[in-house]
């Protein structure tokens, strides 16, 4: 399975070689036409990610993808979810075998205007952290010199390592594996004295991966900004922009107030906001994206408001622990900001 | 007028072969043209340009000087290097072992026989995935922490940094660079770290097993009559073997072994997944850094293409050599 990477790219080669192009412009027909939403997630991170012991698959990433679902095919359980490693994810995309990617990817800017791909809402901001083992001692990044840092190879990490080790004349020596959990495995063997990923990742792995949490923590330094979110094929501007408001709806619901649990009530609420949200009324912002007026209920009703989601995978209460942090509404001090529904 | 091949059955085989060149052309074009069209049509751009640009990751093993300002093209010289690095040592130390356990399979002593044919049945089939991730995980697990290194032997260290001796470092001022220890382990000579040694391990005695059926194929193919006249010329058994029995067994044996030297260099592609950085490896992280998909396995196919060729070359040559020389 490690090599599918590398045999998966080979193939989508072998497709843009052989295959005429997939249709463009008509990913939401095809979603509709299957039945099924074909989801990019994760093998297997934490609250993010990952199959419980019944194989089914949650996560904040995986409630995306039934968000997605919910609102182009009024059912958040029709997605066949692809677990993908971070070399494949693009190759994945590009070739149309999936519709949408949502795996802690990384917005940049040469992944936006160079591989044929669309960023558009960022539903997790992030930045790059450190794990070590609290034995060692160390208090922060720059106590780092000469250690040996484990880290997942396809990912933004490791140049952003690279370039912050260097400014700061940091010698280092990189452990680069392909598969996540070999490469968290070698961290947790002690091969690596450090293990670089997203801080959110970083608290997932402390939280399911290594022996003891309270043993190992994780540096104050965030060295990158990390703005994560859902990526889809460049070509079909009305898919993205799909995409894109499924997460902006998900926000405004948590800005009114609307949750999975009152949205039934909500939908017989005055405030004008609110019956634009729902579709009540006249009003219908489904129809030019190619849905019914309800489509942000049913993201709603069916999956939750983004404070939800949130909570429920990563939160505090949850074995990630995560603050909102950065994730927090605007009107609470975070960068969680919906462009109006008018 | 009727148009009629060509009597001259020379004149017409190449007429075929013209055709059958002219369509693998036409075929060959279509190909690079849709590829070229679909990629434009998905926005992708292509192109090897990107190569001079900097990498902008590090490499952990480096035969030749390398950082994160380097080119890719360095980048994929660095990989190269380390995959040539284990692919030859692993090849000259199958070859070494797969000749021992072959000759031990032979042996009358039961025991020996006995061990050294388990030997070669267990490691033949596991797949060599599954013996990478065996000895990466038992010497990322058995070793001493990096931090209390185990001295071997005075200045030769073994912990999870790896195998660490002393070195030549003329640039630093001295002859002979001995490992001190640091914050994090030892510093300084030579490392040979946890991931190549894993790929090492496990590389040569996968392959020793295979080489050493093919060793025992070849000795047995040897008439007996041969052993037998050198017996009774007063040669020992060992004698026998080194001068009658293994010379004529080599041709028989050169072309096979040939095939497990080509799947040593491209067995150890598997590197990615214990993290020694090779040619796949530095071309999955250059793939996902730049994008570009199509570049980076056109790369790696051209070089492994090559490491196989070349050794085939330097295999026939020695095949040539050790060739019945008929009076």
């Amino acid at each position: 399975m490690f090599k599918k990477s590398v045999i998966g790219t080979a193939v989508t080669l072998g497709l843009a070689i052989a295959a005429s192009p997939v249709l463009a412009n008509k990913t939401l027909e095809s979603v509709k036409s299957k039945g099924t939403l074909s989801c990019g997630i994760h093998t297997g991170l934490g609250g993010f990610g990952i199959a419980d012991s019944a194989g089914k698959w949650t996560g904040f990433d995986v409630d995306f993808c039934r968000a997605v679902a919910a609102a182009a095919l009024s059912d958040n359980t029709k997605v066949r979810y692809v677990p993908l490693n971070a070399a494949q994810r693009f190759a994945a995309l590009q070739s149309g075998e999936i519709d949408v990617l949502s795996r802690n990817t990384t917005w940049t800017m040469s992944r936006d205007t160079q591989l044929g791909l669309t960023f558009g809402a960022t539903t997790y901001y992030d930045g790059q952290g450190f794990l070590v083992n609290k034995s060692l001692k160390v208090k922060s990044v720059k106590g780092l010199k000469g250690a040996t840092v484990c880290v997942q190879s396809g990912t933004t990490t490791e140049k952003n390592m690279a370039d912050y080790f260097r400014a700061n004349k940091i010698t280092y020596k990189p452990v680069v594996i392909e598969d996540f959990k070999a490469s968290v495995a070698a961290y947790v063997e002690g091969r690596c004295q450090a293990y670089t990923t997203d801080a959110s990742g970083l608290a997932a792995i402390r939280a399911n991966d290594v022996k003891n949490p309270n043993d190992h923590i994780i540096l104050p330094e965030i060295i990158s900004k990390e703005p994560l979110g859902p990526v889809v094929r460049r070509g079909d501007e009305d898919w993205a922009k799909l995409v894109s408001w499924v997460h902006f709806a998900m926000l405004t619901a948590e800005e009114l107030g609307i949750t999975s649990a009152n949205v039934d009530e909500k939908r017989s609420d005055t405030n004008p906001e609110v019956q634009r949200l729902l579709g009540q009324g006249n009003n219908d912002f489904g129809k030019s994206m190619g849905l019914d007026p309800a489509w942000a209920y049913r993201v709603i009703k069916q999956v939750g408001n983004y404070g939800e989601v949130f909570e429920r995978n990563v939160g505090r209460n949850t074995p990630l622990k995560l603050d909102r942090g950065p994730n927090a509404l605007w009107t609470n001090g975070g960068l969680q900001y919906a462009p109006p529904i008018r | 007028m009727r148009l009629s091949l060509p009597s001259n059955p020379r004149i017409r085989s190449l007429l075929w072969q013209i055709l059958l060149a002219g369509l693998l052309g036409v075929m060959a074009w279509f190909f690079v043209g849709n590829l070229t069209e679909n990629l434009a049509k998905r926005g992708i751009s292509f192109g090897y340009d990107f190569l001079s640009g900097p990498a902008g990751f590090d490499i952990g093993e480096r035969a030749i000087a390398y950082d994160a300002d380097s080119s890719y093209w360095l980048a994929f010289l660095v990989g190269i290097l380390n995959t040539l690095r284990v692919a030859v040592l692993g090849i000259v130390a199958a070859t070494a072992l797969g000749l021992v356990i072959a000759i031990g399979a032979l042996s009358r002593n039961p025991l020996l026989a006995g061990l050294c044919r388990s030997y070669v049945e267990v490691l033949r089939n596991i797949p060599l995935l599954v013996q990478l991730f065996f000895w990466y995980l038992l010497l990322a697990t058995v070793l001493p922490n990096s931090q209390q290194p185990f001295e071997i032997l005075p200045h030769l260290f073994i912990s999870k940094n790896g195998f660490q001796f002393p070195w030549l470092s003329p640039e630093a001022g001295v002859l002979l660079e001995y490992p001190e220890l640091g914050t994090f382990g030892l510093t300084g000579g030579a490392t040979l770290s946890p991931e190549f040694l894993a790929l090492f391990i496990g590389l040569a005695t996968y392959t020793s097993a295979f080489i050493a059926e093919v060793i025992r194929a070849g000795i047995l193919a040897v008439p007996k009559g041969q052993t037998e006249a050198a017996a009774s010329l007063g040669l020992r058994r060992l004698q026998i073997l080194k001068l009658v029995v293994l010379p004529q067994a080599l041709r028989v044996i050169i072309p096979p072994t040939t095939n497990q030297y080509l799947n040593l260099t491209k067995n150890s592609s598997l590197a990615v997944a214990i993290g020694y950085p090779e040619v796949v490896s530095v071309a999955t992280t250059t793939l996902n850094q730049s994008g570009r998909a199509v570049e980076a396995i056109s790369i790696l196919m051209l070089v492994y293409l090559t490491f196989s060729l070349i050794t085939s070359f330097l295999m026939h040559r020695f095949e040539a050599a050790t060739r019945l020389k008929e009076r």
